[in-house]
């Protein structure tokens, strides 16, 4: 049996969806961007161009969620269906956009630079646990106009697997879209078979700025899947009630779908979020919060009973270091993430709220996905009867090692976790040298970048690449990208 | 009477009764209480109770708001009659505040801006994705001592630094002095870009922009200390 978390009732699941509908209508929803706002009043919402406030029925919006995609696959750049969004799929990326990185050696959360992103992108290629990338990293050693699609061209030369990204721009997204067009050899193929989702946030309480609505509307003419991150604050942004916070949560959600699928009819678009409930004490947001994750798991809940794709931000830390508040914050976060069965879990290796990855976080966190995804696989008989005839044969003795059945189920049954987990003797450890989870972490980042083989790619997407990117760049006064290590 | 309706008001403030505030000023003004006493006496008194709960750990944000929010009501009402004694109360300093071009986050600019303002600050709140030229014209205009500027993104601090050189650029840098704050926003990026002052929450901005205008030098605000040691919060809990 799959073991599954729910938080809400029905009714409730019912009244959170009528009062988001609700508030569609009034307050309604404000759009800072003309587009979005001609293509609402065509459907039929009461649009106030001046106010820039739309009504939207909820007939409109019913009829967005139905034609809504229930489901869709990632692509690896072999063309491998390797992310399923969708039912109850559970798959795990690194946190994106880290203004910082955790400096192995100082501590210092510093500035990243190209440097840090390729080692970056490299090493999430080779962690198991990991299905997808992410842009993880803005880097601090290109102009800022470039900082999002840098990300994409730094990662589309090392890795395989599919990538959760975004644009900052509404002009870099074209350039990102001719980067991915150009990695899988056209637009059809792009369309046929994705390989990158774009983040799309929406801003509490219930407006879209001119940007985040226009890389929506481009995405779905696009058939670029989307990816919604609503994030009411509760008690500064949003109601501080759990369940007013997902009522937010839900019509910015509505939102959104509404506005894609008025772009583009059946375009791919995720019920996804990082809300928090606001830290009364310092003003933060902390995404380590039990609030924070009750909120989180309940919009799954309301995602998944619209029939929608979903996507979280559970398991980040808001601690400084890899420490003890950050192990359970992140084991807390995942393990609930996998339970309510949310398809995208973007959390492995942040710090700092949202602000800092760190490498050593990024493995450890691998193991506790390693567990959770374990722990979904759920408890099965296996044999039947379950154990009788085995403990007939064996009796008294305690010689299960030995047996067929072990050697058989082990490898199934029992998920082993890599070195970074201790579960040495105390003298075996202290023959390792009495090291810190920390330092086991670190010396793990080390073996994994030992077996990571740049993937094959032809000289001439490389060069057409580096030539979007640096056309790009020059645009804005930089003209030579930094190098990459093959340069 | 009137000490007791005094006291009254500094407890109502200290409860977050924003109704009942109002409603007792109202009445302290009708048994006869000069206004200028309903502030130093009652009001006041109250929002530095306040301050203080917070920095101790005891008190949260959403009391700290309900608090200057009340101020605020009751000294709208006030003004009026400040004004017909033709009396003024002299402002801690006038503050223009605001979140730069591009940034439209608004719960730590506002949060400031209220507890300024319940500290006695004439504050004109410019409010969020503010252009920088609106910066220096409201400053030009209300010659104000102090301008408060805010950004929560990475890619917005800089603008901070754009304003500074505007104000520069118009030979207003020498007559005001420059606060950021937001939560990318550290001591050395405001030393970097030549601001006076930075403090991490909003009763420490208060406790500088007092600094700044009293000493006129540059003085810095860490974290507040955690005055409070865990033994009390248990203790409290329990």
């Amino acid at each position: 049996m799959r073991p599954k978390l729910k938080l809400l009732s029905d009714e409730m699941v019912n009244q959170i969806i009528n009062e988001a509908f609700a508030a569609l209508i009034d307050p309604g929803v404000r759009v800072l961007n003309e587009e979005a706002l001609n293509l609402l009043a065509e459907a039929g919402a009461k649009v106030n161009m001046e106010t820039q406030v739309a009504l939207i029925p909820e007939s409109i919006v019913r009829h967005a969620l139905e034609i809504s995609p229930s489901e869709f696959y990632l692509y690896t750049l072999d063309g491998e269906p390797v992310v399923h969004y969708g039912g109850d799929s559970v798959q795990f990326d690194p946190c994106s956009t880290a203004v910082t990185i955790l400096d192995s050696e100082t501590l210092e959360h510093r500035a990243p630079l190209t440097d840090d992103l390729v080692k970056f992108v490299k090493l999430v290629e080779t962690i198991p646990q990991l299905d997808a990338q992410s842009t993880a990293l803005i880097c601090f050693d290109v102009v800022e106009e470039i900082a999002d699609l840098y990300r994409l061209y730094i990662a589309l030369n090392f890795m395989r697997k599919p990538i959760v990204t975004g644009a900052f721009r509404k002009d870099t997204l074209w350039t990102m879209k001719e980067m991915l067009v150009a990695t899988v050899g056209g637009e059809a193929e792009l369309v046929a078979k994705p390989v990158a989702v774009f983040d799309v946030c929406p801003s509490p309480p219930l407006m879209w700025s001119d940007l985040t609505c226009q890389n929506l509307i481009d995405c779905a003419r696009s058939g670029i899947p989307s990816q919604l991150v609503s994030m009411p604050l509760a008690g500064a942004t949003a109601p501080v009630t759990l369940a007013g916070a997902v009522v937010q949560h839900t019509a910015e959600c509505m939102s959104g779908v509404t506005i894609c699928q008025l772009a583009k009819e059946g375009a791919p678009v995720v019920w996804g979020g990082s809300p928090a409930a606001f830290d009364m004490r310092e003003g933060t947001t902390p995404m380590g919060d039990i609030g924070t994750w009750m909120i989180d798991c309940a919009y799954i809940q309301v995602g998944k009973a619209l029939n929608m794709p979903t996507n979280t931000y559970l398991g980040l830390s808001d601690s400084k270091v890899v420490d003890a508040q950050c192990g359970l914050e992140s084991a807390g976060g995942t393990i609930l993430a996998a339970l309510v069965g949310a398809n995208m879990v973007s959390a492995a290796g942040m710090l700092d709220f949202e602000s800092c990855q760190s490498y050593e976080k990024l493995v450890i966190d691998a193991e506790i996905i390693g567990m959770a995804k374990r722990l979904i696989a759920g408890i099965e008989a296996r044999d039947d009867p379950i154990a009788m005839t085995l403990m007939r044969k064996l009796g008294h003795k305690g010689a299960y090692l030995a047996e067929p059945h072990t050697l058989k189920w082990f490898k199934k049954e029992l998920y082993i976790p890599s070195e970074v987990i201790d579960r040495s003797s105390l003298d075996g450890w202290k023959q390792k040298g009495s090291k810190t989870a920390f330092e086991r972490a670190a010396d793990r980042v080390n073996q994994l970048l030992a077996t990571y083989r740049q993937p094959a790619m032809s000289e001439e997407l490389r060069a057409e690449l580096r030539r979007i990117a640096s056309s790009a760049s020059q645009k804005f006064g930089m003209d030579e990208l930094p190098p990459l290590p093959q340069d | 009477m009137s000490i007791e309706i005094l006291t009254q008001i500094t407890t109502c403030i200290v409860d977050g009764e924003r109704d009942t505030t109002i409603e007792l000023t109202r009445q302290a003004l009708e048994v006869g209480l000069e206004p200028m006493t309903i502030i130093d006496q009652g009001l006041m008194p109250g929002i530095t109770i306040v301050g203080d709960k917070f920095s101790a750990g005891e008190y949260f944000l959403p009391n700290l708001v309900i608090a200057g929010t009340a101020m605020q009501k009751a000294m709208a009402l006030l003004e009026p009659e400040l004004r017909a004694r033709q009396q003024t109360r002299e402002a801690a300093g006038t503050v223009v505040i605001g979140t730069v071009k591009g940034d439209i986050h608004e719960i730590g600019k506002s949060l400031v801006a209220t507890m300024l303002s319940a500290n006695g600050f004439e504050v004109h709140d410019l409010g969020v994705d503010v252009p920088t030229e609106t910066f220096v014209a409201k400053v030009k205009e209300t010659g104000a001592d102090l301008l408060g500027l805010s950004a929560l993104l990475t890619t917005t601090m800089t603008v901070q630094r754009e304003v500074i050189e505007a104000l520069e650029a118009d030979g207003l840098r020498t007559q005001v002095k420059v606060m950021v704050g937001g939560a990318p926003v550290t001591q050395s990026w405001a030393e970097r870009i030549g601001a006076d002052g930075y403090a991490e929450d909003a009763i420490g901005a208060v406790r500088i922009a007092q600094q700044l205008l009293e000493r006129g030098r540059i003085v810095w605000v860490r974290k507040r200390p955690s005055t409070t040691p865990g033994a009390d919060r248990r203790n409290r809990a329990c």
